[in-house]
């Protein structure tokens, strides 16, 4: 960790919100030609440290030095114009403007005081490339790209402004396997250019591939500063937790055969291009995991059983018996009991600035009342039984949800919905962005809830969840249904060369790929 | 996708807003007695065209102030008001000897100007809803306008009012083409500016934009003080045509309403971050035609709001048709 002067340096940094002490006393260095991993828990002051370095908060206490001279950030602008550059977990995009008005947002080409349009086609071409993204058209509106795309078109606008140290906060989160690959390409360029990256992720073997060292944050201090590969996975994840760290995923029952109709099947259902003659059931006390790469039907096909798609074809049948369900009042109903964990958590799942209290029962109103009136006492029962249920860390339940963490923000979500006691429950790639620990207690529940006789449809981004916690997955591609792994044979093989749409024996090169 | 496709989603609210304008023109200009009467000539036809434009771009002034506002995903309640003090203040300063009439035409715009930049600096600095800054400052506005013309009255330079107002080579209106020159000279160098892009990127998501390192008090100020400028340009107009000034409250109130309705018409998203100045232009005319039309149907004119009301809600409804085609409900509340 000698050699060169360091770029940029951090030393006795401490940040408050209120009472909580985000971050205490910590000390980070950087370096030229280095990517340096950050890791934690949520809550561990991960989001806090990074904030401070790209302006968004000022610190209480504690100096950051650039090249040796020490400076302050006031704003976002301020740090940018350093060459500090964040790629944000939550997308800092503009939805209403184009690729390329958000690509050069912040130094925009001029010619007489006016943007020169054709200079700005330009740069976003260039960056997109730079980004390895040439598909995305420069012209398209922001919000009209999926998700991942939406990604990539913001590490295209990090590049555009010619950084020297990039900051990439969860920035793979929504990427597709082959994108990752594409991004890491060009980060390990960047790197040999001379750039300085810190790099956040909860995806372990995306570190190992590519950080050079690494700092453990947990409860808002500096752990250990360490150089990749020195340490085992399990000592790094111990690290993190502070606590022995085994089995993530809770083991699978033995399958059960059963004659009793599927509680939840579908035939043949279709939707516009994107779901293509979709078949497939799911049992009682079952975890059917969807997978394949993002963005091939498996957000729509979740849409679609909970009836917020409009002209579906083919069939739904609940407990052997065609239904149709139109809304999202519909399927949550008695007689179907299905619940819908959102994929955006933020816009879908919650009311941010509504109190925990309130978006808990918001699922589940009509059972906590009587001719229409709240009864108070029977919701406080429910809520505290789920508040221990989920292990939700709240101050109270009357204090707004957007200050709880994001972990436990998507642990409302999950019991917001289960205080309906739900019979099938649909989840939308639910442990995006959260943390390990967070993320072994939803595994927990998932299994709790499906031996306990839930159904359970599981769509992850994240293969190591679905070998980990799936009875059955069904792999998509393009709106179809690839293929379908049962028990041990789900493998991250099998997944990756399946999503990928790749016959088993060639199945080398995704592998690799995937690495 | 082809590039002209993307311009073409861009400027959907434009066009549509364009045409309902262009249909509506038509059945007016073909039913115009006075055209009945003689046939399709330059003449006749110009003269209809002379006295529809006077009108509609008066509202087109005040509804481009509006969109700048409404982009940034704020509103202004004031517009009307800036109209009206502005004005009453022409009405007693555009007179006399051409330099004198030039120093006025500078002194109202630059009045428009403070508004503007009254309610921006209110807006941001005082970290007020644009809804109630601009309640407030309009009614204080109109404050001013009373005191300066308690009673209706004042004067103009009248060679300037009539040649603004008059046809150039006795054909096109000059009121439309002043009205195109602002186009030209304020909405587009502003939309093209970084200072522009800024606003919109402010409307669209305020997140987003300061993440970015957007100016957005840069973007708000200037949107807000434009829209006084704008505003006051219609003022000018105002007194251009009537060759007084007057406090008219009812006036005053009616154009801010009917400048929200223009900007909805003619495209722009009232959650901001998009839309076009142009499109609310269009929509500002076609919203005039909409009145006018009784005139050429020989309507009773007890019937105009009601009516105008009517026309104003089929012609919102052509924008939402778009939300039959949506087959994913979610896409409603985006």
């Amino acid at each position: 960790m000698n050699g060169a002067e360091p770029l940029f340096r951090m030393e006795g940094v401490s940040k408050r919100y209120g009472g909580v002490r985000a971050l205490e006393k910590a000390d980070l260095t950087v370096h030229a030609g280095r990517v340096h991993a950050i890791l934690g828990e949520n809550g561990a002051g991960k989001s806090t440290l990074i904030k401070i370095i790209s302006g968004v908060v000022a610190p209480d206490e504690g100096r950051m030095t650039l090249d040796g001279r020490e400076v302050t950030f006031p704003s976002p602008a301020a740090a940018n114009r350093a060459g500090i550059v964040c790629i944000f977990q939550e997308l800092s995009l503009i939805p209403d403007l184009s690729v390329a008005d958000n690509i050069v947002i912040s130094n925009a080409p001029t010619r007489f005081g006016m943007i020169d349009r054709r200079a700005q086609q330009r740069l976003a071409e260039d960056a997109l490339a730079r980004a390895g993204a040439s598909d995305i058209h420069p012209k398209a509106l922001v919000k009209d790209l999926p998700l991942s795309r939406r990604q990539m078109v913001e590490i295209a606008k990090a590049l555009a402004r010619n950084p020297r140290i990039l900051i990439l906060d969860e920035a793979t989160s929504a990427l597709t396997a082959a994108d990752v690959t594409r991004v890491f390409e060009v980060l390990k360029r960047l790197r040999s250019e001379g750039l300085a990256l810190l790099y956040i992720s909860h995806r372990m073997h995306e570190i190992a591939e590519l950080a050079d060292e690494c700092t453990v944050f947990r409860n808002g201090q500096k752990v250990d500063t360490y150089v990749a590969g020195s340490k085992t996975d399990n000592e790094v994840i111990e690290m993190m937790i502070g606590r022995e760290y085994s089995h993530v995923f809770p083991p699978k029952p033995a399958a059960i055969a059963s004659d009793k109709p599927p509680i939840l099947e579908t035939r043949h259902l279709s939707w516009t291009d994107r779901l293509k003659d979709i078949s497939f059931n799911v049992r009682t006390g079952e975890v059917v995991g969807l997978g394949g790469l993002d963005g091939q039907g498996q957000r729509e096909l979740l849409l679609a059983l909970f009836g917020v798609l409009r002209g579906c074809s083919g069939e739904v049948l609940i407990d052997g018996t065609p239904v149709s369900i139109q809304s999202p009042a519909t399927a949550r109903s008695e007689q179907i009991g299905m619940a819908l964990i959102p994929e955006d958590r933020k816009t879908e799942g919650l009311m941010l600035p509504m109190t925990v209290r309130d978006n808990l029962s918001f699922a589940a109103l009509d059972r906590v009342s009587k001719n229409g009136i709240v009864d108070r006492a029977a919701e406080d029962r429910q809520i505290d039984e789920m508040i221990r249920l989920l292990a939700i860390r709240t101050a109270g339940t009357d204090i707004p949800v957007g200050a709880l963490s994001g972990g436990n923000q998507q642990k409302v979500v999950i019991a917001k919905w289960l205080m309906r006691g739900p019979r099938i429950i649909l989840l939308n790639d639910p442990t995006r962005g959260i943390d390990v620990g967070t993320k072994q207690e939803i595994y927990q529940l998932l299994r709790k809830l499906a031996d306990a006789g839930a159904a359970i449809v599981f769509y992850s981004t994240d293969y190591d969840e679905l070998i980990g916690c799936c009875d059955r997955v069904l792999v998509l591609y393009d709106g179809l249904v690839r293929r379908e792994l049962v028990g041990e044979g789900i493998t991250e093989h099998a997944l990756v060369a399946s999503a990928l749409n790749i016959d088993d024996g060639a199945a080398a090169e995704p592998a690799a790929a995937d690495a | 996708m082809k590039d002209w496709r993307y311009w073409l989603a861009e400027q959907r609210g434009t066009l549509l807003a364009f045409g309902i304008f262009v249909v509506m023109f038509t059945i007016y200009l073909v039913n115009h007695p006075a055209i009945e009467n003689n046939g399709f000539t330059v003449n006749t036809v110009a003269n209809v065209v002379q006295t529809a434009s006077n009108k509609a771009v008066l509202l087109a002034f005040v509804a481009m102030a509006q969109t700048l506002v409404v982009i940034t995903a704020g509103i202004d309640l004031s517009v009307g008001m800036i109209f009206i003090l502005t004005n009453c203040l022409a009405s007693w300063i555009v007179v006399g000897s051409p330099w004198q009439t030039a120093l006025g035409v500078v002194g109202v715009l630059a009045a428009g100007l403070a508004c503007g930049a009254v309610n921006g600096l209110i807006v941001i600095y005082g970290r007020l809803q644009p809804i109630v800054t601009t309640i407030a400052t309009g009614a204080i506005y109109f404050g001013i306008a009373l005191a300066l013309r308690p009673f209706p009255g004042g004067d103009v330079n009248g060679d300037l009012a009539d040649m603004l107002t008059g046809k150039i080579f006795g054909v096109v209106p000059a009121s439309l083409v002043t009205l195109f020159a602002v186009v030209l000279i304020v909405w587009v160098p502003f939309k093209r500016s970084t200072v522009g892009r800024a606003a919109y990127a402010v409307g669209s998501s305020e997140a987003a934009a300061y993440m970015s390192g957007v100016p957005i008090r840069r973007a708000r100020f200037a949107a807000y003080t434009l829209a006084g400028l704008l505003a006051a340009m219609g003022g000018l107009f105002l007194t251009f045509f009537t060759y007084t000034g007057e406090a008219a409250y009812a006036s005053g109130n009616t154009y801010t309403l009917f400048s929200i309705a223009a900007v909805v018409l003619g495209g722009v998203s009232l959650f901001g971050g998009t839309g076009s100045a142009v499109g609310a232009v269009f929509g500002a005319l076609a919203f005039r035609t909409i009145g006018d039309l009784l005139f050429v149907f020989d309507f009773d004119p007890l019937w105009q709001p009601l009516f105008q009301g009517v026309v104003l809600m089929l012609a919102v409804s052509l924008g939402a048709f778009g939300l039959f085609r949506v087959r994913n409900r979610l896409d409603w509340f985006a």
